[in-house]
């Protein structure tokens, strides 16, 4: 056993850190919200080619450094600490695993796409009716000829409006919440048919509703590999936004610690009442619970899929509860500042909120972990 | 003891739901069900209206305006407000400078503003947190210094957490009026027209995109001796009576109550596969113990009121309430939250006002996490909830 990590992967994190200390400040990042596309797209492209930290988790052979899922940790668990509202954990986890996964001649034209930052890819998976089920979906993809016609709804599809393609779960069979004929398609996102409805989240990121009406879709659009393939991404990118959730938990913990330093009532500052100290002290036992789920996680990403599954859930479950504790008596410690627009602990906070659920709630999880290994 | 409504209680209770059923503003209606925000003018079409037919002010004595209730007749109206969906009314006039006023203030004063608070002439807003003062309000540095004339003070300094400050024409101030006394000693309670010069009141965006507190810088604003409640240097004694005097609504049951059934709504229309959501177990557990801990309030509350009557009590009711009314309030925003699932995530807001786009998912989902996110401040206004843990200790346990 060895839970080091190596040289590469200490520059990696380090070479992140430093771009993202310079460029992502709380006022710079405040600024992107307001551009009309909701980010600044010059990030991406320095991520890309001034860093090749888009490069981190493919293969030498595609152009990347030859890293996978540590390498990803990494990287969320950083954009994570400045609340990066990048498409990362869509483009580079999901659609970057989904093309490994896959392999052939989509994954040999996209990831060199996706690693010079030219390629951004939203997944959208969630419906209006299915809640975290992620078999229960409605939209089809009827055979028509070599290829295929896309109809339906996706919900709330997380960089939907930056997108060049989407990853899209469709049914080519069955109903209701089927394992059978759930398959997974790659699509040109300016395909005829596709319609949108862009909006900001509560968590500063861009998502949209998005409509397929008779979308043509060529035979080789079908990445296969059906639900195992689309529930082996989502915990892939389950345990992305846990490492997202131990950055932004993290340091919202040392935000709230450095403010009951200076912070002072009645003739001290508020960090000397034991009350808060004990607070203090209990959050930072949460993130450390926090890192090792985390880290637990993503070393069982690529164990056979029940035990991959029961371990992701319970890392999810444990990561969302944590998160909740530290997001709450952050806001709690800081007083009426903390929840508002002005102070950076109000900003992770509400994206620590979201994560708790992003990908399934803890009861999601831990019904799912329970149906995996408890005896009926 | 008897749980039961009398008679009289009974035909006191079906003639305020006739009254709302019939008396409540539908625009305000049409407004609330589409989620839209609330204006001044809102907010007072439904004051006005409880302000003709004389019930306006609950818990006001009947020489100053009141109806004359009894505790279970307030308990009553307050159920079926709640009941009916009818939106709060700003409390900064009626349940909180209004009591001062009648308690503490002279015969000119009381005729001066009781009837204009009861009427909603007057939009009051509350100026006693600053920023370097929040749970300790005594450490509070605005300065007011009498003139030499004796006919005004000169007010300088800056509150903040102003609750609705951007309607007020009046606000009820606490400002130091003698620096080299005790902290509590040397605070004074000034009423101060919101339109004096010298006033700047600026927005602070909340969380969940809301504009609902300000903060308000004094400059050199003139005071009239007159509007000092009680006397100078005594305004602590004002304040301390206005924390402990409003128990009753301090706990919000029933709009918990409220809050609960909606949540049992929207959990029977809200899929989880085949059934809806409130028939998943880990869900359902959750809004039985949420009505759990309501319940238990709300006999604490109703313990509280009968106690009032007798003078007997804990000493430490308000606290209580304050404490438990809170976390229930909270409670209540994050499962509604975890009920939207992936539409939490929308920012339906954003859009603006006036905006006639139909929402992005179910019309509830849409202010789901700006209500979780707004609703933090119940554990930190009013006295923070470590602060009401502080005065038990104190105050009541002697620790």
């Amino acid at each position: 056993m060895d839970l080091s990590f190596t040289e590469t992967q200490d520059m990696l994190r380090e070479t992140l850190a430093r771009f993202l200390a310079d460029t992502y400040d709380f006022e710079a990042r405040k600024k992107m919200l307001t551009r009309p596309e909701g980010r600044d797209p010059g990030i991406w492209k320095a991520l890309a080619t001034d860093l090749g930290i888009l490069s981190a988790p493919f293969a030498e052979e595609h152009g990347g450094m030859g890293g996978g899922t540590i390498e990803n940790m990494i990287v969320m668990e950083e954009l994570g600490k400045v609340i990066a509202i990048e498409p990362y954990l869509q483009t580079a986890v999901i659609g970057g695993n989904a093309l490994k996964y896959a392999g052939g001649a989509q994954a040999e034209a996209l990831i060199p796409q996706i690693i010079a930052g030219d390629a951004i890819i939203a997944f959208a998976y969630a419906e209006p009716r299915g809640r975290y089920d992620l078999a229960r979906i409605e939209t089809t993809a009827r055979k028509d000829g070599a290829g295929f016609v896309l109809n339906g709804h996706k919900a709330v599809v997380y960089a939907a409006p930056w997108a060049t393609h989407l990853l899209v779960t469709a049914r080519t069979g069955g109903s209701g919440a089927e394992r059978d004929g759930v398959e997974l398609f790659l699509v040109d996102a300016k395909a005829a048919g596709i319609t949108r409805r862009d909006y900001p989240t509560v968590d500063g990121f861009m998502a949209s509703e998005v409509y397929f009406e008779n979308v043509a879709l060529g035979g080789d659009a079908l990445l296969a590999g059906g639900l195992d393939l689309i529930e082996r991404l989502v915990d892939d990118a389950t345990m992305a936004v846990c490492a997202e959730g131990q950055g932004a938990g993290r340091r919202l913990h040392e935000l709230t610690l450095a403010y009951t330093k200076e912070r002072k009532q009645f003739g001290q500052p508020i960090g000397k009442f034991q009350a808060l100290q004990f607070r203090l002290a209990d959050m930072m036992v949460e993130a450390e619970q926090i890192e090792s789920m985390v880290l637990m996680g993503t070393l069982k990403l690529d164990l056979p899929a029940e035990e991959r599954k029961a371990a992701v859930s319970l890392a999810k479950a444990k990561v969302a509860r944590s998160l909740k504790f530290i997001g709450q008596n952050a806001v709690q410690t800081h007083g009426g500042i903390g929840i508002t627009m002005e102070l950076a602990a109000g900003h992770y906070f509400k994206r620590t909120t979201m994560i708790e659920n992003q990908f399934g709630s803890p009861d999601h999880h831990l019904g799912r972990y329970e149906a995996l290994t408890l005896p009926a | 003891m008897d749980l039961e409504f009398s008679a009289e209680e009974i035909a006191f209770r079906d003639e305020v739901r006739a009254f709302i059923a019939e008396n409540y503003p539908a625009e305000l209606r049409g407004k609330q069900d589409e989620g839209d925000d609330l204006t001044k003018e809102d907010f007072l079409s439904w004051h006005r209206v409880l302000a003709k037919k004389g019930w306006i002010a609950p818990a006001w004595p009947v020489e100053y305006g009141g109806p004359g209730w009894t505790a279970t007749q307030r308990y009553i109206w307050s159920e079926e407000t709640a009941r009916a969906d009818c939106i709060r009314i700003m409390p900064f006039g009626i349940t909180m400078v209004g009591p001062v006023i009648y308690t503490f203030g002279t015969p000119e004063q009381k005729a001066r503003f009781l009837p204009r608070i009861l009427s909603g002439e007057d939009w009051w807003c509350q100026g006693y947190s600053e920023p370097g003062a929040g749970s300790d309000l005594a450490s509070l540095r605005t300065r007011a210094v009498l003139s030499d004339d004796g006919t005004h003070y000169i007010v300088n300094g800056q509150k903040t957490w102003t609750t609705m400050a951007q309607h007020a024409d009046w606000g009820f101030f606490l400002v130091r009026t003698n620096p080299d006394a005790k902290q509590q000693e040397g605070i004074s309670f000034l009423l101060i027209d919101m339109k004096s010069p010298g006033i700047t009141v600026r927005p602070i965006i909340t969380l969940g995109g809301e504009h609902e507190v300000n903060e308000v810088f004094l400059e050199d604003v003139k005071v009239p001796v007159e509007n000092r409640i009680y006397e100078e240097n005594k305004g602590w004694t004002c304040a301390k009576f206005l924390l402990a005097h409003e128990r009753a609504g301090i706990a919000g049951v029933a709009a918990s109550k409220r809050g609960i059934e909606k949540i049992r709504d929207i959990a029977m229309t809200e899929m989880d596969g085949e059934k809806p959501l409130l028939a998943n177990p880990f869900y359902r557990r959750k809004v039985a113990e949420l009505e759990m801990d309501l319940t238990a309030l709300e006999f604490t509350e109703l313990r509280t009121l009968a106690n009032e009557a007798s003078g007997k009590g804990s000493g430490a009711e308000a606290n209580v309430l304050k404490i438990k009314g809170s976390e229930i309030q909270q409670r209540i925003t994050e499962l509604v939250l975890e009920a939207a699932g992936h539409y939490g995530a929308p920012y339906f807001r954003g859009f603006g006002e006036g905006d006639n786009e139909h929402p992005i998912g179910p019309e509830w989902a849409n202010r789901a996490a700006p209500s979780y996110y707004n609703m933090r401040k119940t554990t930190i206004y009013g006295g923070s909830n470590e602060v009401q843990r502080n005065i038990i200790a104190k105050m009541v346990l002697g620790l």
